[in-house]
């Protein structure tokens, strides 16, 4: 299970490196974050959606069936968009109302 | 900076939180609202917002009295449950604060579903619908409005400071800066909920924290609470969850959301022959694949397709890795039944009945320590809002207290916290251990998994079998105690390891203690694999002089309140 931040999109807001229920999160020598070890992530999710800037992306290890889809998050007032990627597919978003309770 | 160790922080509180999750964020929020003039401090080892396991949101208010039910309805499932190991107090005080505990996360901001005359929806007996994937962020929202609250977040707190006449505040250190904190208090409330990664998990690999509780919920009050001689209760009732495949991910959403039914390989539906507690439906998955009629799964397929896009909404908003699986996979519920397997054995009193034995009020055996939710024993079935109002109970409980608790002896507490510090500062300035934190983690896992009844043994272990874990256990907490660190991360996974090594040499004495086989699901004594009606008494322990010694203690049942005696 983990994340991969993309050092491009990531402005060093350091909102992820806050959130990391592990502590797992780092900043580098130019203040942009890095997951130390992606082993140790436990999936949560919490970073994905700390980020106002797209960088980060979830995604499933190779030992749990992952086959290289990547989850990402964005927030549209109360709508949270979860957008995955599959390689050869259109891009799927799912969009999940913070004000709809859960049906199940 | 290595060589003159780390600065020293040193603050005072009224009452110290050790912990900001579900119960200690509600213990803080009650203290500070019913006294503004208390002084309440909570260290948290990540930041409150997203920590401990509301971090990913949760599916649903698994304990509520629904309408036309009552607390006793309650009492007595979690009894049936637990085959009987509970404490009826405990259980019934928090029961009686579900629904208000509910309706304060309701004025808070949290989302429920409503029927057209306002009152919750209910999901089976005991359950309402929400929508919880910002539950934490809305508690922290309000334990962050009280000005007489300070949370100091980063913080791993690893011991208790016992002075003449009890615990009077704790040691720790934070995790992104060379620096120790000493927190001195007249009442301390441990809240660090249970203990994760003491077996080899479901994913050993590269997926190894994709476990269901939280990996980084390692038992920390557990430990620091054998460490002083607290008494513990039911250790050897351990948590095996049923889960879905690979993701770890919680099943109770499909079974009760679409009444997905289990079934083996075979497609033989199969729960009843195991019973329908939480031990059975365990056992159901293990004993099927164990027979040759594995893997098992929930019966999914033909469900609506908007049954379907509303699981993957659900799942997003508690355990993401699902969703993404089912649309990675192509093996959509739908169409495909759903995969689960048994998780590796947890410690967590909010499921199962391990942890602190407390009085009625949640007051531990030790003066001026408290103690609420997931750590707490005796409990079962308590989920968020029980670990809620377990921290409300024994706010309340601090509240009355103080006024007889002591003050804190300033002089003594330097002197007690002073070898700590020393401690975490060799740890910096020795030079290289030849085994590193995450090898002797990988034996400890491989140890507990062998021969303590994990994943690989079935669950199941013997006498002979413990004595060796014993034995490795006490190895390894001594190669611990060497271990150094090169930067404060590898200080907290240092102290996360010998945390876990606590649990474990709390447990293996539970586990061989209790002649006969109670919760076939949550583990097997295989020198004794029937239930024994001479059996229903608790198993606690208490550590004397590094030993720990069990007492046996008799159930409570129809008591609505219990002191502490002896
Ligand atoms: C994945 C998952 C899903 C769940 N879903 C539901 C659900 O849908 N409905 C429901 O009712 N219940 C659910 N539960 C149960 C419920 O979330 C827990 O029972 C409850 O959160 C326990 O509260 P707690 O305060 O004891 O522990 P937590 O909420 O985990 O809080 C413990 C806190 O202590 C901190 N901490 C740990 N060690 C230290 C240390 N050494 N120093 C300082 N701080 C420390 C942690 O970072 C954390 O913030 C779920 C649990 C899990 C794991
Ligand atoms: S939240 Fe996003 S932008 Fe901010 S530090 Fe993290 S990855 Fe970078
Ligand atoms: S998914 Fe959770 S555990 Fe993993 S890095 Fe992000 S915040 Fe940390």
């Amino acid at each position: 299970m983990s994340i991969r931040i993309d050092r491009n999109l990531c402005v060093g807001c350091g909102a992820c490196v806050e959130a990391c229920p592990g502590n797992l999160i780092k900043r580098d020598y130019k203040g942009k974050a890095v997951l130390k070890r992606p082993e140790e992530c436990w999936g949560c999710a919490s970073c994905l959606k700390e980020c106002r800037f797209k960088a980060v992306s979830y995604f499933l290890g190779a030992d749990i069936g992952g086959q290289g889809a990547l989850m990402q998050f964005e927030r549209d007032g109360d709508v949270s968009h979860w957008l995955v990627s599959i390689a050869g597919r259109e891009p799927i978003d799912i969009a999940v109302d913070r004000h709809c309770a859960n049906k199940y | 900076m290595r060589n003159d160790g780390l600065k020293l922080e040193k603050i005072h509180a009224d009452m110290l939180v050790i912990g900001g999750g579900a119960a200690g964020c509600y213990a803080a929020i009650t203290a500070a609202r019913l006294n503004p003039n208390l002084r309440i401090l909570v260290l948290e080892k990540a930041n409150v917002r997203r920590s401990g396991c509301l971090a990913a949101g949760v599916n649903a208010i698994n304990a509520y009295i629904v309408d036309n039910h009552t607390e006793k309805e309650y009492l007595e499932y979690v009894r049936w449950d637990a085959e009987k190991i509970i404490r009826d107090d405990l259980v019934l005080s928090m029961a009686k604060r579900f629904n208000s505990v509910a309706r304060n996360l309701e004025k808070m901001g949290l989302v429920f579903l409503k029927d057209e005359n306002g009152n919750y929806v209910s999901r089976g007996k005991r359950n309402v619908k929400i929508n919880g994937e910002n539950i934490k962020p809305i508690l922290t929202a309000e334990l962050l409005r009280y000005e007489n609250i300070s949370v100091i977040n980063h913080v791993n707190v690893t011991d208790l400071l016992l002075g003449e006449r009890g615990v009077c505040g704790a040691v720790g250190f934070a995790v992104n800066y060379e620096a120790a904190f000493v927190v001195t208090a007249r009442a301390t409330l441990v809240a660090t909920g249970g203990a994760a990664g003491m077996y080899r998990p479901n994913n050993p690999g590269f997926s190894r924290h994709k476990m269901w509780y939280p990996p980084f919920n390692t038992g920390a009050g557990y430990a620091m609470g054998a460490r002083v001689g607290a008494e513990m209760t039911s250790f050897e009732m351990r948590f095996v969850a049923q889960r879905c495949k690979d993701t770890i991910a919680p099943t109770g959403t499909i079974a009760l959301g679409v009444g997905a039914k289990e079934v083996n390989a075979k497609g033989e539906t199969y729960a009843s022959r195991y019973g329908l507690s939480t031990s059975g439906r365990a056992q159901g998955a293990t004993t099927e694949a164990l027979e040759g009629r594995g893997p098992c799964y929930l019966q999914t397929v033909g469900i609506s397709s908007e049954q379907e896009d509303d699981l993957c909404r659900a799942y997003l908003n508690m355990a993401p890795a699902q969703t993404l699986k089912w649309l990675e996979s192509g093996k959509s519920p739908s169409h495909f039944n759903v995969e689960i397997e048994g998780t590796e054995p947890y410690i967590v009193g909010g499921h199962t009945g391990s942890g602190y034995w407390v009085d009625t009020s949640r007051r531990t055996t030790i003066p001026g320590l408290y103690a609420a939710g997931d750590v707490v024993g005796g409990a079962p079935k308590k989920f968020v809002t029980g670990s809620m109002a377990e921290g409300e109970i024994a706010a309340e409980a601090i509240l009355g207290d103080l006024p007889a608790l002591p003050e804190v002896d300033n002089e003594i507490l330097t002197s007690l916290s002073q070898d700590k510090i020393a401690e975490y500062s060799r740890r910096m300035t020795d030079g290289e251990s030849l085994y590193d934190v995450f090898e002797l983690e990988e034996a400890m896992q491989k140890n507990m998994d062998n021969y303590a009844g994990g994943i690989s043994a079935k669950y199941r272990y013997n006498e002979k079998q413990l004595t060796i874990a014993q034995e490795r256990i006490a190895q390894l907490t001594k190669m611990a105690s060497s271990l150094t660190a090169r930067d404060m991360d590898e200080m907290l996974h240092i102290y996360e390891l010998i945390d876990r090594l606590t649990v474990c040499e709390t447990l293996i004495p539970h586990l061989k203690a209790r002649h006969e086989t109670r919760w076939p699901g949550f583990g097997v004594n295989a020198d004794y694999p029937e239930r024994n009606d001479e059996c229903e008494y608790f198993v606690n322990s208490r550590r004397r002089n590094g030993v720990v010694e069990i007492v046996k203690r008799p159930l409570t049942v129809g008591k609505e309140r219990y002191e502490h005696t002896n």
